[in-house]
């Protein structure tokens, strides 16, 4: 497969003829009407938005507007929220993520999740990779999950950092590196989405860098979407962006527009620093 | 209006370093302050430990006895032991064995040890002096010829060194635990006895030697002497095991489900209340609830440590559920998001992840809990447990003391310049048993601790 440097505005007349294949331009996840409460408070009000598969969508927008609440909706991270609920319709390759017969262990092999804060478990650097595919059972003999665990390192750009000292905590390493494994450790799993929520804000600028790069290579095999703050980095990785605003969606499109001709003025005004 | 912004600099500065001092002032006071609180706190400790080393540490050793006994045939006349007889049912042999242990047991040994002490003290004994002749050597001994001749017949006829307890008044007179200058109406021990107890002394036929009574054998009232400890440790024993092996596993249990799993609620907050009003009921209490229900309604037997066990059980559960509480609330919420995130179920992300990060908090605990248990003594009291039991429990359901129950009831002895050795001896023990355990759940975090 080859980069995804094409992205198809919301194919959704393509996801009639839906395959099992992987084809540019299918839709990977839609939302429709998602609204979130937190107990009283709402703080999603009805996000519609089709996510293509194998192109990068970056979430933007000022602080509290939602846009983390509504990447964790994806993969039903707000379930383990004590009083947040969910409503409207997501789905994920047509078949709906909220249904109640869904197994949310299934979606969450599907839909990965980075976090803000590198979170490796205070295990060896090994463990941590080997964890969901011996979780899954992807994986059990010895030599099935030596081969996981280098391709996921290598995937992730951090083998030959750490090839010699597999057995040592993943929390001995530098934020950097840190984050370098939980994006590891998601691949490890294959899912077809990841999600991150803003992966580099506690990173530094070669971190940074990197992790971005990382992006932009793993876009030809997964479908990303991440939440960020750094509109440059929206600009420089995502191929669509999404703004976000007191808990609506003001507008969706490529990136290159919307950070050039953005449609509603809330866009333009963010994306000039008039708030934010 | 002269305010401090409007001050010159040096004006500023001058100001800012007037209130220097006097911050600096009460730095030093409070330091001094902790420091001497802490100094205190040592200060005492060392008191308390001092003390009772100091009174307890003589009680483990005791005036005892190496006297040459006899075994006088004439005196020790019993037939010949049964030997079980081909065809003969093992019901029948052990009860033509128990009617020969019945016949040793009617032999005058008491004798024995009167002519061996009499020997000792190389003199013709008047049968008036029999009685201070007799405050020598503590009355239980004579059942402890008895049992090494059911032992060994081969004794008879022969002599031996064999090593006898003091009695308990001797052993005081010997230690110089009472005044030697009190008049005869006040001393426990007449003057005959108490000349006998030096000669002897200084023969060499007493001396102070490690006192294995105090750990072999159980509270005795006739023979204060060979009291000792092995059935309230028995019986405490039985308890922890009781108390480890329901507390441990339904506390962090429970402590898991309301914490990890259970819906923030009112009911839950409501159990969460009652749990942290419950480690703080009188221990007594549980006494009183452990009478009711396990005694009074589940009829299960008085004085057991099975119903100790399980009152101590009632007792320690609290702190433990909430030691576990607080162990897994101090595991980071980002690793149950990564396990989460993963795919990992809740169960999965609590048993791969949160709980081995929580166990060395929750180890140390657990033990801290059953440490405290084991030197509980008021709700013991209250399910008979201070009964006197002469038996060493071979089960959990046999009658037993436990260790700070027996400090209680030797604490109350009439005998008290015996007995107050005895007891922080005791105390010695039980110390000893806790610091272990505390020294095991300091071992056990630094052991499980893992570096983030």
């Amino acid at each position: 497969m080859t980069t995804a440097t094409v992205t198809v505005p919301t194919a959704m007349h393509k996801s009639e003829q839906r395959s099992d294949s992987h084809q540019q331009g299918q839709v990977k996840m839609s939302t429709r009407g998602v609204k979130v409460f937190y107990g009283d408070s709402q703080a999603l009000h009805g996000i519609d938005l089709d996510i293509v598969e194998n192109e990068v969508i970056a979430f933007i927008g000022p602080s509290g507007c939602g846009k983390s609440t509504f990447l964790r909706c994806l993969n039903r991270m707000n379930d383990t929220i004590p009083g947040c609920r969910v409503e409207g319709d997501v789905t994920l390759d047509g078949n709906d993520i909220y249904a109640p017969s869904l197994d949310v262990v299934l979606l969450r092999a599907q839909v990965g999740i980075v976090f803000q804060k590198p979170n490796p478990f205070p295990k060896s650097i090994y463990e941590n990779i080997a964890y969901g595919p011996r979780l899954h059972g992807l994986a059990s003999r010895r030599a099935e999950l030596d081969e996981v665990v280098e391709r996921s390192l290598r995937r992730a750009g951090l083998w030959d950092e750490v090839k010699d000292r597999l057995d040592q905590p993943g929390t001995s390493l530098s934020g950097g590196q840190q984050q370098r494994l939980c994006i590891a450790r998601t691949i490890a799993i294959s899912p077809e989405v990841i999600l991150m929520d803003e992966p580099c804000s506690a990173l530094d600028p070669i971190a940074t860098a990197k992790i971005e790069q990382l992006i932009d290579e793993l876009s030809a095999s997964y479908t990303i979407a991440m939440v960020t703050h750094n509109m440059q980095q929206a600009a420089r990785v995502a191929h669509k962006t999404a703004f976000f605003h007191m808990g609506d969606m003001v507008e969706v499109g490529d990136t290159d527009k919307i950070f050039t001709n953005p449609e509603d003025q809330r866009t333009h005004d963010y994306i000039t620093g008039r708030f934010g | 209006m002269n305010t401090i912004t409007q001050a010159s600099r040096g004006e500023r500065l001058a100001i800012i370093e007037r209130s220097l001092a006097s911050r600096h002032r009460q730095e030093k006071r409070f330091r001094r302050l902790g420091l001497a609180a802490v100094v205190t706190g040592m200060v005492l400790v060392l008191i308390l430990f001092a003390s009772i080393l100091m009174r307890g540490l003589p009680a483990f050793w005791q005036a005892t006895f190496y006297l040459d006994i006899h075994f006088d045939s004439d005196i020790v006349n019993v037939s010949e032991r049964p030997i079980q007889q081909e065809g003969e049912s093992n019901a029948d042999f052990r009860e033509r064995d128990f009617t020969w242990q019945s016949e040793v047991g009617r032999v005058n040994w008491q004798q024995l040890i009167d002519n061996a002490l009499a020997e000792a003290l190389g003199e013709e004994i008047e049968p008036q002096q029999t009685r201070d002749l007799r405050a020598l050597v503590t009355s239980a001994e004579r059942r402890t010829l008895r049992d090494r001749f059911i032992e060994d017949q081969s004794l008879l006829g022969e002599t031996h060194t064999i090593k006898l307890l003091a009695s308990a008044n001797v052993d005081v007179w010997i230690k110089g635990n009472i005044n030697r200058d009190l008049p005869d109406s006040q001393q426990q021990l007449s003057a005959q006895t108490r000349e006998w107890a030096d000669h002897l002394y200084e023969e060499g036929v007493i001396t102070n030697a490690f006192s294995t009574a105090l750990f072999l054998n159980t509270d005795s009232r006739s023979s204060l002497a060979s009291a000792g400890l092995a059935g309230a440790f028995m019986g405490s024993l039985f308890m922890m095991l009781i108390v480890m092996l329901l507390s441990i596993p339904i506390g962090v249990a429970s402590a898991i489900y309301l914490e990890e799993f259970a819906p923030k609620n009112r009911l839950t907050d409501l159990i969460e209340i009652n749990i942290n009003n419950l480690a703080a009921v009188p221990s007594i209490v549980f006494g009183l609830l452990g009478a009711a229900i396990f005694i009074g309604y589940l009829r299960l037997p008085l004085s057991a440590p099975l119903v100790g066990g399980l009152v101590l059980t009632l007792m320690t559960l609290p702190t433990i559920i909430i030691a576990t509480r607080a162990a897994l609330r101090s595991i980071p919420n980002s690793i149950r998001q990564a396990a989460l995130g993963m795919g990992a179920s809740k169960v999965q992300t609590v048993f791969h992840h949160v709980l081995p990060l929580a166990l060395p908090g929750i180890l140390t605990g657990s033990i801290l809990g059953v440490a405290q248990a084991l030197g509980e003594t008021a709700p013991l009291l209250l399910i008979g447990m201070n009964a006197f039991v002469s038996n060493i429990p071979a089960t959990p359901f046999d009658q037993a003391s436990a260790l700070p129950v027996q400090i209680y009831l030797w604490q109350g002895n009439e005998l008290r310049n015996f007995f107050e050795a005895r007891t922080s001896a005791a105390i010695i023990v039980l110390l000893a048993l806790m610091l272990s355990l505390n020294a095991l759940a300091i071992w056990l975090r630094k052991k499980l601790e893992t570096r983030w």
